[in-house]
């Protein structure tokens, strides 16, 4: 079962999801009730002298109470909410008329209703929206993600140590601590944020198998920020991208290629950025955009706008870049 | 069966010493070649008298079904293995048209078993190993019994003429026995058919000219970037001139 939680209101993206359900509800409510379409946005402008300073006053109470609302359980979250809002409208209901003159002053009782209204809708729409990139359907369209990309690295793991077994049995028995650790990981369930210094411990376990098989053909070149190892990043992110890298950059090369691995602190986020070469006559692209998008889902649910995955192709390379949020 | 030559083409070395090694256990005694891709391969088998090819599918600079199109047009072709270690489609259209192949990681039985077994190719099969393939990275081309290998980045424009296409280099001319509409889908997205009688590289395109003939008439004309000559434009495909420009 999957626990319910309210939105996290420091967020800069849920701040804007409630002021655009606000507003489209001011608008369609300017709509029902003006008489004719040209009143419209006077209509608009007396409701939203009315709304906004609620709505703002309401946003700044939930935005100083964020870590006080993270921490109950969801009913008593709600009620809480609900209360907060409420306490906006009933402190502006009388400090409202000593700034603004209005014709006709909506009752309090009105008020209160329709503020209980919106702020029930609001939530109601964040319920939806998380269960709509929940990770349990998240985790299905993974696992079909998954059995159609790691069968291929399994096989390349264990036709990588059986090519050696015979000659290097120590370096045989590295690389199936590796893969142990690393199938570990592709199997657990991937729910909760880790350290980002897993991640990279990770990906150089990847990259020791893959150059089980590639040799020397495989190069990566890490440039790591070490104040940044204990940031929390989603799992499995970083290591799917690496493994795009190989699988389209480097084996169509005949000498293979080199891989950069950037970690750095960049306008007060976590920036990550894969570069690898491009080979000119290489038609495989389909499998790439699935494990980008499925990326880029996940990093949706866990830090909403405030993540973001961008791709670009220059004259010989193609970049990945992944910025996160520093406080999470 | 035991003295045929092998040839192990396969990008990763150490499975190309895998493969060795099992060679070894089942006291093989025939000579064994190695390959890194299908140029090498279809090199050494132009020099040596290779029997059997054990080929991997996925390789860079060209892959394993191109290699085997490309030995079809070789006199005595060596018998065809693919080795494989995922791949799923393939695997379906080879276990449709039985084709020889062997999932690595590759068992000693296994390999024996298909090296006694193994047949040629037939060309029906590798016609319907067809849209398992991208688009060739060389034409081969049948000089005396050998495959010569024309990289397709390396040719200006394909002409037809009579029964055969000339296929223009900066070096060489080639004359080919394929048909030019095929070729113009193989290779959509490289070549620009200007006229009923040829396909331009769009690598090569310098510019469009209006010229004169003998006869006084005005026609488009492709000039070409490496060389002097042009290609004439048809009045049908004159429009392909503005989307191109």
């Amino acid at each position: 079962m999957q626990s319910m939680e309210l939105p996290d209101c420091r967020n800069l993206g849920v701040n804007l999801r409630i002021l655009m359900v606000i507003i489209a509800m001011m608008v369609m409510a300017a709509f029902l009730i003006s008489p004719n379409l040209s009143q419209v946005f006077s209509m608009l402008s007396v409701l939203a002298s009315d709304a906004v300073p609620i709505l703002f006053l309401s946003l700044l109470l939930l935005y100083l109470l964020a870590p006080v609302i993270k921490h109950l359980p969801y009913k008593i979250g709600v009620m809480f909410v609900c209360f907060m809002t409420l306490s906006a409208t009933i402190a502006l209901f009388y400090v409202n008329p000593l700034f603004f003159y209005h014709e006709t002053e909506p009752s309090l009782a009105r008020s209160v209703a329709l503020t209980l209204l919106c702020t029930l809708v609001v939530i109601g729409y964040f319920n939806l929206r998380r269960r709509a990139l929940s990770p349990a359907i998240n985790e299905a369209r993974l696992q079909a993600l998954q059995a159609r990309i790691r069968p291929h690295f399994l096989f390349n793991c264990i036709n990588g140590v059986l090519s050696i077994v015979r000659t290097d049995p120590k370096r045989a028995e590295t690389a199936l601590e590796d893969m142990a650790d690393l199938f570990r990981v592709l199997m657990a369930d991937n729910r909760d944020l880790v350290p980002l210094s897993n991640e990279i411990a990770l990906c150089k376990q990847y990259c020791a198998l893959e150059k089980l098989r590639l040799e020397e053909r495989l190069s990566v070149v890490w440039s790591i920020d070490e104040t940044l190892l204990n940031v929390m990043i989603p799992p499995l992110v970083l290591q799917p991208l690496l493994e795009n890298a190989v699988y389209y950059g480097i084996e169509p090369l005949e000498n293979g290629g080199e891989i950069v691995v950037l970690v750095e602190r960049r306008a007060k986020q976590l920036h990550i950025e894969f570069q690898n070469p491009i080979c000119k006559n290489n038609n495989h692209h389909k499998g790439n955009h699935m494990a980008l998008e499925n990326i880029r889902e996940r990093l949706s649910l866990h830090f909403d706008a405030e993540a973001n995955l961008n791709s670009r192709t220059t004259e010989n390379d193609y970049q990945v870049e992944i910025n996160f949020p520093l406080s999470a | 069966m035991n003295k045929r030559n092998i040839l192990i083409v396969d990008d990763e070395t150490p499975a190309r010493n895998r493969l060795k090694l099992l060679l070894q256990d089942l006291l093989y005694e025939g000579q064994i070649f190695e390959a890194k891709n299908g140029v090498e391969a279809l090199d050494l088998i132009n020099v040596q008298n290779i029997d059997v090819m054990l080929l991997d599918i996925r390789m860079p600079v060209m892959d394993g079904l191109e290699t085997a199109g490309h030995c079809q047009r070789i006199n005595n072709p060596p018998i065809i293995i693919f080795t494989t270690a995922y791949d799923e489609h393939a695997l379906k259209a080879f276990d449709l048209n039985a084709v020889d192949y062997l999932l690595k990681p590759i068992r000693a039985e296994k390999l024996q078993h298909a090296l006694t077994k193994a047949e040629a190719l037939r060309p029906k099969q590798l016609e319907a190993l067809k849209p398992l393939n991208s688009p060739r990275v060389y034409l081969s081309i049948n000089e005396r019994g050998r495959v010569h290998l024309v990289p397709i980045s390396e040719i200006i424009y394909f002409r037809a003429e009579l029964k055969y296409i000339t296929v223009r280099t900066i070096a060489k001319d080639y004359l080919i026995e394929d048909s030019l509409n095929a070729l113009e889908i193989e290779f959509a997205d490289q070549f620009i058919r200007f006229h009923r009688n040829s396909l331009v590289a769009k690598k090569s395109i310098r510019g469009f000219e209006k010229r004169a003939d003998e006869v006084g008439e005005v026609h488009w004309v492709v000039l070409l970037k490496e060389l002097p000559e042009t290609i004439a434009v048809s009045r049908r495909q004159q429009h392909l001139i503005k989307e191109i420009s």
